[in-house]
């Protein structure tokens, strides 16, 4: 079952990125968040077949997986927007503005805070914070941070995205 | 020869760092100047982000808000013809001129920080970096390591502040064949940086500190635990640990001594809970991160059931200081009890928000005043959140207090990790308590009835007061529950959760009294007890609030006094903000 599923994953990406050295000295449960990280980090979400996999490899019910995943706000079980938005909720943020940077990406997208929207480009996190506060109201897009954010950046930083401006 | 150093730690890149740096690389290297152009980590100074200072003979020039735009002038005049840009330099190499920022720190922890290059072992090494776990390593027995760092009175920085010299000698003492040590660089704590910024700026302190322990307690092998947030962080730190790796530091036989120590980085995986000790030691595990009932300690049964020390970024990033400058060094800063210094992440409404870091013994009005410049935008200074969710806020009548572990509990509130909120006049305390009642609420993991029940009941109670439907009685129903979910919760975040509720209801319990009896949010922060008024004086009809408004809520003729409908009004305070004449006013 176990080679199944390595073949199922990889026709679904093509090739299967999985760290391979990490699997090969895997047999202590400790591998397994690092695991979810990978497949995670391969997939942008962890598929179901990834589940299978990582059980038969490591030996913990599926069923657990399943409680270690739903217990971490970082992992997810369902495909994210090409591109992430990170709003960060945290203190700073929130009594520098959170909100509206919060309702001004709602009112651009048209969705709320763990949704993509429908033609898959933008999905939209809350985190606690990014550790930029002392340039708050933050989020972050992939790996980038942005800081002093207004209701107009927010537009622009958005449309620059549609239209490809900013490459990641 | 001139060095430029250029910020770039998150929020240096995040404010545009990066172009700036590009911006010099292709200067320097047009011009062929004979420069040296390096990157370095938090120079403390956020507010002023993007930071570049240039050294020469040992004159320092910081430069804030830098552009790309602006490094041309800067080449053209401060690199090429030696005439610094007056007007655009936050600190000069006068020490008349050091701006009144910097004043009142005393660096210890910050040592290395906005000043080596993080990404080059070289520069650490230069600073006399590594020199602690060679004295270490070549004179000294664990015991006495041990005793250094009880005499000098280090606490520990991740908010318990435990003795660390007792906590190193329990994991000494406790029996087990493999031991192990932790870095706790979760920093889970909303509106908190401090270790994010010493692992991005100078990450071989913090590295050099857990080598230390390691010899102390008889470690082999240990875990630096980081939130995936911080993606720049583990870069960094990855990098380090191999330069290490390559130069003896880390490994079999360190430096050519018995020691044995190898570090691996172990990525969070975002909640909260996870930076309790236990419940992070679950997670390294693989297993979810939940807390579990102490004793055994981890120095008995921590990671695998083996002896466990688990100590903060910043604790450890004190331990090489402390070696080489001696205890007694330490122990002469701070207060009686609360020795040596502490790093703030000083942000919210204040003018100068950055990294500081202060003896002991500080007081909030001089971190506030002295050093973050007062409130911004003229506004009153009403408090500080200390702690975070599991501290609370201590009001500004208060500002004389001493900061030290003891007296900050004294409050209600505790020292915590060492966010600093500052809050203002337009903050309502009830919305602040409301806040993290809705974060500890999510980041509880459920094990106890009351933490996760408990905080659902308390955070309802505080929603209905801030949409204007509270009862008298709620106070009351606050009261009893914030005391029983401190007494039967397990962990530290059911035991700390009503913190924000009661000490805001300790020091600002008019606030809740105006928004329940009423109907009035004395902050005007309250989106359900607010209406959006047009002052006529004020207002010149430039119809800019109309352009802005979502729901068509405002009409008026072009240079006349415009005018509000409530009943279309969804309070998204766009107006507010976009009207260029004062004339939008909250009732
Ligand atoms: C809910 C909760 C969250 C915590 N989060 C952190 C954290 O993010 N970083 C940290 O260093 N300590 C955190 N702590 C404290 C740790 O449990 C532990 O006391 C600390 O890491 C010990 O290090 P120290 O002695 O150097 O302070 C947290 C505690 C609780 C109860
Ligand atoms: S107090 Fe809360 S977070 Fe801690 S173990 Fe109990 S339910 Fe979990
Ligand atoms: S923006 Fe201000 S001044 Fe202009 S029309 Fe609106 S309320 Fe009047
Ligand atoms: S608060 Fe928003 S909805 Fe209300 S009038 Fe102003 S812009 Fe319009
Ligand atoms: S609170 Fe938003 S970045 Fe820290
Ligand atoms: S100066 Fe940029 S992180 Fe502090």
């Amino acid at each position: 079952m176990g080679l199944k599923n390595e073949s199922v994953l990889r026709e679904e990406k093509g090739i299967h990125r999985f760290k391979i050295d990490l699997l090969r000295k895997t047999n202590e449960s400790s591998s397994l968040i690092p695991l979810l990280q990978s497949a995670q980090e391969s997939y942008g979400y962890i598929p179901e077949d990834a589940i299978y996999y990582i059980s038969e490899l490591v030996g913990i019910p599926a069923a657990d997986i399943y409680g270690v995943i739903t217990f971490y706000t970082q992992f997810r079980l369902r495909p994210l927007g090409k591109y992430l938005i990170k709003v960060c909720e945290g203190t700073a943020c929130h009594v520098n503005g959170a909100k509206k940077i919060v309702k001004a990406i709602h009112s651009e997208l048209g969705i709320n805070i763990g949704e993509t929207d429908p033609d898959g480009f933008f999905s939209l996190q809350s985190v606690a914070c990014l550790g930029c506060c002392s340039l708050s109201p933050a989020m972050m897009i992939g790996d980038r941070t942005y800081g002093s954010l207004t209701v107009e950046t927010v537009r622009k930083i958005l449309k620059n995205y549609r239209e490809g401006a900013i490459e990641e | 020869m001139k060095e430029i150093k250029v910020g770039l730690a998150t929020c240096g890149i995040s404010a545009g760092g990066t172009a700036v740096f590009n911006e010099f690389k292709q200067q320097v290297s047009e011009k062929n100047l004979p420069v040296s152009l390096r990157e370095t980590g938090c120079m403390g100074m956020c507010y002023e982000e993007v930071l570049v200072e240039i050294i020469e003979n040992g004159s320092r020039y910081l430069y804030g808000s830098v552009t790309p735009e602006k490094v041309k002038r800067i080449v053209a005049e401060h690199i090429i013809e030696n005439k610094p840009v007056s007007e655009w330099i936050v600190r000069g190499p006068d020490s008349g001129e050091q701006t009144d920022f910097f004043r009142k720190q005393k660096r210890i922890v910050l040592r290395n920080c906005g000043d080596i290059d993080p990404g080059n072992i070289d520069e650490y090494t230069a600073r006399g970096g590594y020199n602690a776990i060679r004295m270490v390593l070549s004179s000294l027995s664990p015991e006495e390591v041990i005793g250094t760092i009880l005499d000098s009175g280090l606490r520990g920085r991740g908010g318990g502040g435990f003795p660390t010299g007792l906590k190193w000698r329990f994991a000494r003492q406790a029996e087990g064949d493999k031991k192990y040590i932790i870095c706790n660089a979760d920093e889970g704590d909303p509106g908190a940086f401090m270790d994010r910024s010493v692992l991005e700026s100078d990450p071989h302190s913090v590295l050099e500190g857990m080598m230390i322990a390691a010899f102390a307690i008889g470690a082999e092998k240990g875990y630096i635990y980081v939130r995936a947030e911080y993606p720049r962080a583990i870069e960094r730190l990855r990098r380090a640990i191999g330069e290490c790796g390559a130069r003896g530091y880390l490994g079999s036989r360190i430096l050519g001594s018995p020691m044995n120590l190898d570090i691996v980085i172990k990525e969070g995986a975002g909640a909260f809970v996870c930076g309790e000790e236990t419940a992070l030691i679950a997670s390294i595990e693989g297993k979810r991160g939940v807390p579990r009932l102490r004793p055994p300690f981890p120095a008995q049964s921590g990671l695998f059931g083996k002896p466990t020390n688990i100590n903060n970024v910043e604790t450890y990033a004190n331990v090489p200081w402390i070696v080489v400058n001696g205890a007694e060094a330490f122990s002469r800063l701070g207060s009686e009890k609360s020795k040596g210094t502490k790093v703030f992440a000083l942000a919210g409404k204040i003018k100068r928000s950055g990294l500081v870091e202060v003896p002991m013994g500080i007081t909030i009005n001089e971190i506030v005043f002295d050093i973050g410049g007062g409130i911004r935008d003229g506004k009153a200074f009403k408090a500080v959140q200390m702690g975070g969710p599991s501290g609370g806020c201590i009001p500004a009548s208060m500002g004389e207090l001493r900061i030290d572990y003891d007296e900050i509990t004294k409050t209600g509130a505790i020292m915590g990790s060492g966010g600093m909120i500052v809050l203002d006049e337009t903050t309502c305390m009830v919305d602040v308590a409301r806040y993290f009642l809705t974060f500890t609420q999510n980041e509880s993991c459920g094990k106890c009835t009351f933490c996760r029940i408990g905080t659902k009941r308390m955070l309802e109670i505080l929603e209905r007061i801030t949409s204007g439907d509270g009862k008298e009685e709620d106070l009351d129903i606050l009261e009893d529950l914030a005391q029983t979910i401190k007494r039967s919760s397990l962990c530290g975040l059911g035991q700390t959760a009503p913190n924000p509720v009661l000490t805001t209801l300790r020091y600002f319990r008019d606030e809740y009294i105006a928004h329940i009896k009423e109907k009035r949010c004395p902050a005007h922060s309250c989106p359900h007890l607010i209406t959006y008024r047009i002052d006529p004086e004020k207002c010149t009809g430039c119809t800019l609030c109309v352009k802005r408004c979502p729901s068509g809520a405002i009409a008026g003729e072009k240079k006349k006094p415009h005018t509000i409908d409530p009943d279309k009004c969804i309070k998204c305070e766009l107006c507010y903000d976009a009207c260029r004449f004062h004339a939008v006013i909250k009732i």
